[in-house]
């Protein structure tokens, strides 16, 4: 199990040949106070740097950004009704969306830990 | 805009305190402190938040008839407005559209004015050039400073006693911490509480000592934003502007009987065939049923699917727990109850026309 992190600040884990995908806490934290998450639904197949949902703050509205290429295997549901786990917990319980990579080659376009640290300062 | 950022005399208070400072009109202003937007708009409708508005243009009108010469420019009655009263209006162009709004008060020897920090460098030479015999003089030395809320009276009566007396739009030159600072109870929450111009070399201590009160807290242009929005509280950029007219804008509140009347304002032909006739469009409260907030720009359709309108102002309203917005709507709709779709980002979303505020308003009146 690896984790690798987009400019995009989202966060990749990955087993086999599926990875988890959420929002990094230094982007909930940017962002502040999440009000609403809207997500693509399982089986939506999509390319990388493709809009694959919206995060709305009481500030503003931001897109997720595919970080790889893929197709949505699982959504987390619990962001419907409580979106404000995106700031509790954005690498835990809050993860987004399980997807299943199309193309593995594509992680090592993405950062590990100490790249993505460097990258927020 | 090419100039740096204006700082208020608040500023190094502002990130003493952890304000996230952002770029407002040209001024450096805070959008948040540490609490967060939502924990601070509801310290606002629960206890007391503190505003910096000092980017807001102070300006006094001296003359011997400034109440002719701005209601020449201005749609409301300002030569019953009474000594230490304050009034809601707006500047209106010729084609009955609204160039800002503001508040004007009766300072007895002068006229109070406070005017928009987008549209100061409008409003200044537009009073200038059209208040005949008015000498009009914008105010750099002061700092503005709101402070809102239920504990509002509390806040600012334990250091300044006169503040308790005072109701809503009323205005008075009163001493706080042995400075002489005017005080106006009025504010853009919908809660009481007042705004304090406070000489600059002050503002920093006067400041701090209110917000040593325990149920004062700082709060930023973010809740400042969505208070008003929930109060139903027009922004001037948004919802109201030079093509909207006060009827459209459903402002003729503002407007005393006289001068609906008798107009002699700019604009005054549409406004006066709009408050007969009804205008082609009206501003609204507009519910979302979801969660998504429906910002500015979103198209207005109704049930049978037509564009009908878009949303001026929406987010998230903390109080409401829900989203909120206003819009205009064409004739024919907009009686709270309607069903209307929201198309965000392409998707049909329900909603519902609801009156506004969406909180019920506090003033002490």
């Amino acid at each position: 199990m690896t984790t690798y992190y987009s400019e995009e600040h989202e966060w990749i884990t990955v087993e086999g040949d599926t990875a988890t995908v959420g929002i990094t806490q230094h982007a909930a934290d940017q962002l502040g106070e999440i009000v609403f998450c809207e997500q693509k639904e399982a089986g939506d197949e999509f390319e990388k740097g493709d809009e694959i949902g919206v995060i709305e703050s009481v500030k503003a509205a931001s897109e997720i950004y595919a970080p790889l290429d893929g197709e949505i295997v699982a959504v987390n549901e619990i962001l419907e009704e409580t979106p404000g786990a995106l700031n509790d917990s954005p690498e835990g319980d809050a993860w987004i969306y399980k997807i299943k990579l199309a193309d593995a080659a594509q992680l090592e376009d993405l950062m590990d830990l100490d790249g993505y640290k460097a990258l927020i300062g | 805009m090419t100039d740096a950022p204006k700082r208020t005399p608040l500023y190094d208070l502002h990130v003493e305190l952890g304000g996230k400072m952002v770029d407002f009109a040209g001024w450096e202003m805070p959008v948040q402190y540490p609490m967060g937007i939502m924990g601070e708009h509801k310290q606002c409708r629960e206890k007391a938040g503190l505003f910096d508005v000092s980017h807001m243009g102070q300006v006094i009108l001296k003359g011997d008839d400034v109440a002719t010469q701005l209601e020449r420019i201005a749609p409301s009655a300002f030569t019953t407005l009474k000594e230490g009263k304050a009034r809601y209006t707006f500047f209106t162009n010729e084609n009955g559209g609204i160039m800002d709004d503001l508040i004007v008060s009766n300072a007895g020897d002068h006229f109070f004015v406070v005017v928009n920090a987008s549209m100061r460098h409008q409003d200044i030479p537009h009073m200038a050039k059209h208040l005949e015999g008015v000498e009009v003089t914008e105010i750099f030395d002061r700092a503005l400073v709101a402070v809102q809320g239920p504990s509002a009276e509390n806040v600012v009566g334990d250091l300044c006693p006169a503040a308790r007396d005072m109701k809503f739009m009323e205005t008075l030159v009163a001493d706080i911490m042995g400075v002489e600072c005017r005080l106006s109870r009025l504010g853009y929450t919908g809660e009481d509480g007042y705004e304090i111009s406070i000489p600059e070399d002050k503002a920093v201590e006067i400041t701090r000592a209110f917000l040593a009160h325990d149920d004062c807290e700082p709060a930023g242009l973010g809740a400042r934003d969505s208070l008003r929005l929930e109060a139903g509280l027009c922004l001037y950029g948004n919802d109201i502007d030079n093509d909207t007219s006060p009827v459209e804008a459903s402002l003729t509140w503002a407007m005393q009987k006289r001068r609906k009347e008798e107009g002699g304002f700019p604009g005054a032909a549409r406004i006066q065939k709009e408050l007969a006739e009804g205008a082609a469009r009206k501003l609204v409260g507009i519910k979302p049923e979801g969660r998504a907030p429906a910002r500015q720009g979103v198209e207005v359709q109704c049930a049978e699917g037509n564009t009908i309108g878009a949303i001026t102002s929406g987010g998230f309203g903390p109080t409401v727990g829900a989203p909120v917005a206003m819009g205009y709507v064409s004739a024919g709709h907009g009686e709270p109850g309607e069903k209307i779709n929201l198309i965000i980002r392409g998707k049909s979303q329900p909603a519902e026309i609801v009156a506004l505020p969406f909180v019920t308003q506090n003033y002490k009146r």
